[in-house]
């Protein structure tokens, strides 16, 4: 352990035929995503109040909480809740209330529940309380999603330009399937859709990119070592080749996300499990879904040198 | 590719230990007051504290600006004895409605609004338009660009207002900043309870002294006469409604200073203030003519009280009495001191954490972070043994150096923040695992240690440039466009590639040069 290494992920001269399910893997993959597109539509996200507006407390009790008198309370002070749940403890709470029509609704709303509930319950403490207006709910909901777009559009550019343009679209409409599965995975999980999952997303689209390039970059280096080599038998030399690599990288960042989900406290342990779902989506689609989608686009077109050299010396350096 | 220069060396164990040095200031306290000190900031959600995004409400900025057209327009028509049919303010539409009794004087109520036209906007552009129309009116349009600048200039002013007001509070280190046109953000550390102060922030507290027009007879549902507003009394200053001039005889600008306190012979809390000179003239000059008769204080269109005049007042002071409590003649001794507000802000985000919920946060973080980073050190010592470690020893330095360049930058850490260390961890261990895997391979072809390593090196190289490439672009974007939770991940992650790509490509090199010089092994052990 301290010089050797004690063993090999995977043993090292793999031959998988990767290609030969590429279309069980876009199936499979166009169903997923397809399903959480319906699930998108109906029921929906569960849209947490950066997004929706509202009002969510966190409340801590000495003891186990009283739901039906926190239930009580509220309703003395005609704010109707939207859920009052445990959150993480016995003992705390998390009560969420709807947006009220104007911005100073919504502060009278706050106070008002504030000082209802630590008078009506002995020993309750308010630990957050986070209050959205309308105005800014739908603001940060353009941001989140500009964020979204912007991002994607780097990551299509910066492909194409180090890269052909087969790799570009085969890896930007794989980060799109990528990111409707992890929204699919919201809607089941039931898991409040915030800034934060935003944060998540694009933690996932971070991810999943670094793990394409990695096998393009292997495949670009093979179409110049191999000029004859059929662009099928190319891709799966490739992926076979970073096997190691990429299931290294995604067993060392799911180790590291796993803590978070299991220790994190509630607040963050959210973003960790979309984080960890990412990383096995992420991981997956590289083999099964970009590297088909490059097969299909590179047909006949990534092959303009036809010469039946084989370069033996694999000294050159790629270069951009 | 796998020499090193004894200069570059150093400079890469340079670059290292100022990075160790410059992370120190986060585990130890300064040890001298007034020495820079950088330390990476904790975000509210980690130490607790209010979060309040106020919006300045720019209908009552666009209700002001046209009331005060109203006047000048009136004024404006006066001399020329243009007379008018109507003369409204249009909120909705941003403009001032001017219908002439006659409209064949539309060409001299032009020449006399010109004036009122002022080309101060952004270009030199107009503030105001006006647009003549064919039936005998004109429209006093404000324009866009004006009215933006207008409300950017009363962010600006309502920080200042705002720092006033809440340093009164004594809460340590707020952060007050703009966001955006007509926004501005309060940070308050530590605040459980953010009521105080959100009351505080609530008011314009913008005090006129005027007259009161005795004459004016308050009939429900009858008009004010003109140059008249009728305006509630505040409770404990009597209730009900009074007449009130229009005039401004002394405003709350004038003032110096307010303090609260007790009235000598009736024991009541009492604001007692201080005008300057031009205040003060100006008071005893109303005070002196009016001997006998009422004058109002007026706060915010309500009206605090109302006392007759008994003598004049020349000393430039005074005292408020309305029916306060210790707290609220506090409260409204501040809002003096502090200043009017030019408009109403309105909260329209608050986040609100408790210490206590920010200290299980840190601890929550930092045990996910330290058993995360347990796992991957495991991890690569069990795959990758030697080199495995070199990775490792090249993970706590970019750990150390993550921290040192937050702290340098200031950066504030939160708690995806945190999260986002954790991934960068990850993403340092995919630089060492590409290299590595590289090297194996070039081995496997049947290169010599030395070519192996140049190789592995070379190749893995251009791989972790395109694959932190391309996620760097893309975080960079997220920093710029981001808010919130977004932005302190982006922080980090950013970060974070930046330094892992430095002790990928520098770093391990150089360890695993330096282990190869020494021992000059037939075999490398990947």
């Amino acid at each position: 352990m301290l010089i050797k290494p004690i063993m090999r992920l995977a043993p090292d001269d793999t031959d998988f035929k990767f290609m030969k399910g590429r279309i069980a893997g876009l199936a499979v993959s166009a169903v997923l995503s397809f399903a959480s597109i319906v699930l998108f539509f109906y029921p929906g996200l569960h849209l947490g109040i950066d997004f929706s507006g509202g009002i969510v407390m966190e409340v801590r009790t000495d003891g186990p909480a009283d739901f039906q008198k926190i239930r009580q309370t509220l309703a003395g002070e005609n704010v109707p809740d939207h859920g009052v749940q445990r959150f993480g403890d016995d003992s705390t709470v998390r009560i969420r209330l709807p947006a009220q029509p104007t911005e100073a609704g919504t502060q009278v709303a706050v106070t008002k529940v504030r000082i209802a509930l630590e008078k009506s319950i002995q020993g309750a403490k308010i630990v957050r309380t986070d209050a959205v207006g309308a105005s800014v709910s739908s603001e940060l909901f353009r941001h989140g999603l500009l964020a979204l777009g912007i991002s994607l559009l780097m990551i299509l550019a910066y492909i194409w330009f180090r890269f052909e343009w087969q790799f570009a679209v085969g890896a930007v409409v794989t980060l799109i399937l990528d990111i409707t599965k992890a929204v699919g995975f919201l809607v089941v999980t039931r898991i409040e859709f915030d800034l934060v999952m935003v944060a998540a997303i694009l933690t996932i689209l971070g991810y999943s990119t670094n793990d394409k390039v990695v096998v393009y970059d292997r495949v670009r280096e093979n179409l110049r070592r191999f000029k004859t080599m059929p662009l099928r038998d190319l891709i799966d030399l490739s992926i076979n080749e970073t096997l190691n690599r990429t299931l290294g990288t995604s067993m060392t960042v799911f180790l590291a996300s796993l803590p978070l989900a299991l220790f994190g406290g509630a607040s963050i342990s959210g973003f960790a499990w979309v984080m960890l779902f990412g990383i096995v989506v992420g991981t997956s689609s590289s083999i099964f879904i970009a590297a088909p989608i490059l097969l299909f686009l590179g047909e006949n077109r990534l092959r303009r040198d036809t010469a039946a050299v084989e370069v033996p010396e694999p000294g050159t350096a790629p270069q951009p | 590719m796998m020499y090193f220069s004894r200069l570059k060396a150093a400079a890469i164990l340079g670059v290292c230990l100022l990075g160790l040095l410059l992370s120190l200031p986060n585990v130890i306290p300064a040890p001298v007051a007034g020495i820079p000190w950088p330390t990476v900031h904790l975000g509210l959600d980690l130490r607790g504290g209010s979060y309040l995004l106020m919006e300045v409400d720019m209908k009552a900025v666009i209700k002001e600006r046209l009331d005060s057209l109203i006047d000048s327009t009136r004024q404006a028509l006066r001399p020329g004895a243009i007379f008018y049919q109507t003369l409204e303010a249009q909120p909705e539409q941003k403009r001032v409605l001017l219908r002439l009794r006659d409209p064949a004087k539309m060409d001299a109520a032009l020449a006399a609004l010109r004036p009122l036209v002022s080309h101060d906007g952004p270009n030199n552009t107009a503030d105001l338009d006006l647009l003549p129309q064919g039936d005998g009116s004109i429209l006093l349009s404000l324009s866009p660009a004006a009215l933006q600048a207008r409300s950017v200039s009363a962010v600006q002013q309502s920080i200042e207002i705002v720092r006033r007001r809440i340093d009164e509070t004594g809460v340590v280190d707020p952060q007050i900043t703009r966001q955006g046109d007509n926004r501005l953000v309060v940070q308050l550390p530590g605040i459980e309870d953010p009521n105080r102060i959100k009351q505080l922030l609530g008011k314009t507290a913008h005090m006129t002294f005027r007259m009161v027009e005795e004459t004016a007879t308050l009939s429900p549902g009858a008009p004010p006469p003109p140059g008249v507003e009728f305006l509630q009394m505040q409770e404990g200053g009597g209730g009900g409604r009074i007449a009130v001039r229009k005039r401004v005889d002394v405003d709350g600008g004038d003032l110096t200073d307010a303090r609260a306190g007790t009235n000598g012979q009736t024991g009541d809390w009492v604001v007692n203030f201080k005008f300057n000179s031009n205040g003060g003239r100006r008071f005893a000059d109303i005070t002196r003519a009016n001997v006998g008769k009422r004058f109002a204080i007026v706060l915010d269109d309500k009206v605090i009280s109302a006392p007759a005049i008994r003598e004049a007042i020349t000393g430039g002071s005074g005292q408020i009495s309305g029916g306060f409590t210790v707290t609220s003649a506090n409260e409204l001794a501040v809002l003096l001191r502090a200043g009017a507000l030019p408009a109403p802000l309105t909260v329209v985000e608050e986040r609100t954490i408790g210490p206590e919920l920010g200290a299980d946060s840190i601890r929550a973080g930092a045990i996910s972070l330290l058993a995360g980073f347990l796992f991957v050190i495991a991890f690569m010592a069990f795959f990758y043994g030697l080199f495995g470690w070199f990775a490792n020893l090249c993970l706590v330095l970019n750990l150390i150096m993550m921290l040192a360049l937050m702290s340098l930058l200031e950066a504030t850490l939160t708690l995806p923040g945190m999260a986002g260390i954790l991934l960068t961890l990850g993403m340092a261990v995919d630089a060492n695992i590409l290299i590595n895997e590289r090297i194996r391979e070039e081995q496997k072809r049947g290169r010599p240690p030395l070519a192996a390593l140049e190789h592995g090196f070379q190749r893995a190289y251009a791989t972790i440039f395109d694959s932190n490439a391309a996620t760097f672009l893309s975080h960079v974007m997220l920093f710029a466009f981001g808010s919130g939770p977004v932005k302190g991940f982006a922080v980090t992650i950013t970060i974070g590639i930046a330094t892992s790509m430095f002790t990928a490509w520098m770093l391990t090199r150089l360890l695993v040069a330096q282990w190869y010089v020494s021992t000059r092994p037939k075999l490398l052990p990947v």
